[in-house]
């Protein structure tokens, strides 16, 4: 009785900040602007299929390098004594403590055409480079911002790890590289894959950092959105688009979690 | 006579936090022996374990296998393997693939990979279970699926970590049998280690018996039992009443005031030692028969006998008897010569075999949350 009481604060707030606003959503995709039920907004999705197909690439991209990054780092933390984890486990998360904002725009700064960069460069007798608004700066903006996300799972699952596991591996003939791929790495998919999972969804919905780091003429889907609702005013196909990625992000969390096996759980848990 | 297999000469370990947990222990392992290694949780059997297996490096001290030198040799260039305390089994691999993991890593044709490792699980009575998930065995299972994937190896030497600790006592005295029955079949040393008594003298062909980093006694689970060195060795194999005593002369020793006839001889004229006389070896006899007399003062039904503490003159012995004795009756025992062994005296003496403060959940206590050190 008494846990059924603790939990309805959080259903509440799921009702009215979670279910009834995507309702609005799939009501708001499946009409037009008078209201009338509709299917052309789903229609001409097909236009923004390029973009929606380049989003996910990208931010497959900066999730596989987050994982690149990240996995040595968390795995450092994890063997490092345990009165320094805490310490360098801060260090981690201190970047999310500044506002999101302000960390993209800190990348503009260093990466204009007259930014802290390219003026060093000039300062040393070389050629500027073009740093900003291209791919690669968007690639990286994610990856700085979101490879915390990528970490901390990593970290959770690493640092769990029973040592007699990898003491067993030894005894029974592992060189220390062979520990790593056949009993270490095996079990940090779980971690691998809300790590992935944690950086990906954010990452394919982003819009900020496009259009701080990005080229103009190549936006992604979360830009798109944005536009629709507070350029083009089309508020219907904005939720229709926003729902196909929901779908798509739904089934790339769906793929991974059963890529990881029967150990998925954890990864849907930290989501 | 068996060839000595390994060596551990002046091994000693001081972790960095400035712990000595080994003191120079001298110790020789013949081939084929089963040696166990006997103790309370922190005497450093433990580590003497893992020192052997390669995953701690001594402080100082040699590790000799077959006369080689192999204080740095890393734990999978070793002919040794392991059955871990809690069996590390790995969870990512099915009953099957844990067992094969040594022989894969060895680079072994899979058709002999497949014939070992069948046949292995026909050893350990695990045929059947090839596919099961790790996580979804008993412990019991558990436990022979770990036996399984480090004698498939066929090392020179097995290592057991309390490998029974986390079973229940029926499945432990079966697994005593069939560890056992595995070690002679296959003519490999075992070093095992327990803080369990009962298990290591039925067991082992020899038992070294260690408290606080050192060796207290090696020997045979008979020697150990019946000519215990020292107060430590004799509480802790079994019971005893521990008492002070007088060595008046060869076989003639004085405790309550009184001469015993006794087998013991060598001690100096007049020395002080301690008194072992073991609970079962005491012979109940009416109150004006006996050798001393005492009073009943608690009497504990043990199944196949009595706990029954007698008070002689406020010490309180251990008196093991098939036949019921009231409280508050007077008895009398009688002493044979050969149920009383007189030991030196040593740093334990007046620490135990006193049964003053005795209460029958004392043996629970000490046994249960002993397993990890």
């Amino acid at each position: 009785m008494k846990s059924r009481w603790l939990s309805g604060p959080y259903i509440l707030w799921m009702a009215l900040f979670t279910l009834i606003p995507l309702g609005i959503v799939v009501y708001f995709a499946f009409t037009d602007g008078a209201g009338g039920f509709t299917l052309a907004n789903l229609a001409r999705l097909g236009d923004y299929l390029p973009i929606l197909l380049r989003s996910a690439w990208m931010s497959l991209v900066a999730s596989a390098v987050c994982l690149l990054i990240g996995y040595p780092v968390a795995y450092r933390i994890a063997h490092a004594k345990p009165s320094r984890q805490k310490f360098y486990y801060l260090l981690v998360m201190l970047p999310m403590c500044m506002s999101f904002l302000l960390r993209t725009l800190a990348w503009v700064a260093l990466l204009e055409d007259t930014g802290i960069l390219n003026n060093l460069l000039r300062a040393i007798g070389l050629t500027p480079l073009p740093l900003i608004r291209n791919s690669g700066a968007v690639i990286l903006g994610m990856v700085y911002n979101y490879l915390p996300y990528m970490i901390m799972p990593l970290y959770t699952v690493l640092v769990k790890l029973d040592p007699r596991l990898i003491e067993a591996a030894q005894d029974l003939g592992c060189t220390p590289r062979q520990v790593f791929t056949k009993v270490t790495l095996p079990l940090s998919v779980p971690g691998i894959v809300s790590g992935l999972t944690m950086v990906f969804v954010p990452a394919v919905s982003t819009f900020y950092i496009t259009q701080k780091l990005g080229s103009p003429g190549s936006v992604l889907i979360g830009d798109v959105i944005e536009s629709q609702f507070k350029a083009a005013y089309n508020p219907n196909l904005g939720a229709a688009i926003s729902l196909v990625l929901m779908a798509l992000v739904f089934l790339c969390v769906g793929l991974m979690n059963r890529f990881s096996g029967s150990d998925g759980e954890e990864g849907v848990a930290t989501l | 006579m068996a060839k000595e297999l390994i060596r551990l000469s002046g091994l000693t370990m001081t972790f960095e936090d400035g712990e000595t947990v080994l003191n120079g222990i001298n110790l020789y392992i013949n081939d084929q022996e089963f040696l166990t290694l006997l103790g309370p949780s922190g005497c450093g059997k433990t580590t003497t374990l893992r020192i052997i297996g390669g995953f701690l490096t001594p402080t100082a001290g040699d590790v000799l296998f077959d006369g080689q030198r192999i204080n740095d040799v890393p734990p999978h260039r070793r002919k040794i393997n392991t059955v871990f305390q809690r069996y590390a089994l790995f969870p990512h691999l099915d009953v099957y693939d844990n067992v094969a993991f040594g022989l894969r890593l060895a680079k072994l044709d899979e058709n002999e990979v497949d014939r070992r490792v069948t046949e292995m699980l026909e050893i350990v009575s695990l045929r059947g279970f090839e596919n099961r998930k790790v996580t979804a065995l008993s412990g019991g299972q558990q436990q022979r699926v770990a036996i399984a994937r480090a004698l498939v190896n066929r090392p020179k030497v097995l290592l057991l970590d309390e490998p029974l600790g986390a079973l229940d006592l029926r499945l432990r005295k079966d697994m005593q049998n069939e560890l056992k029955r595995i070690q002679q079949a296959m003519g490999i040393t075992f070093i095992y280690v327990t803080h369990d008594q009962e298990e290591a003298l039925s067991m082992s062909d020899t038992i070294v018996v260690m408290d606080k980093g050192n060796i207290q006694q090696i020997g045979t689970p008979q020697d150990i039992y019946n000519e215990p060195k020292n107060a430590f060795v004799a509480d802790f194999i079994g019971e005893s009443n521990i008492l002070d005593g007088i060595m008046r002369a060869d076989r003639l020793v004085e405790f309550f005031g009184r001469q015993f006839a006794c087998v013991d001889a060598g001690f100096a004229p007049n020395e002080p030692v301690d008194v072992v006389i073991r609970p079962e070896d005491i012979d109940i006899v009416p109150a004006d028969q006996g050798h001393l007399c005492g009073t009943v003062t608690s009497v504990t039904f043990k199944g196949v006998h009595y706990d029954v503490i007698v008070d002689f003159k406020g010490f309180k012995w251990l008196i093991q008897t098939t036949d019921f004795q009231p409280v508050g009756s007077r008895i009398g025992i009688c002493l044979n010569p050969e149920d009383i062994h007189v030991m030196h005296k040593s740093e334990y003496s007046g620490q135990f075999g006193d049964y003053s403060s005795y209460s029958a959940e004392y043996d629970e206590i000490a046994e249960g949350g002993d397993d990890e050190e």
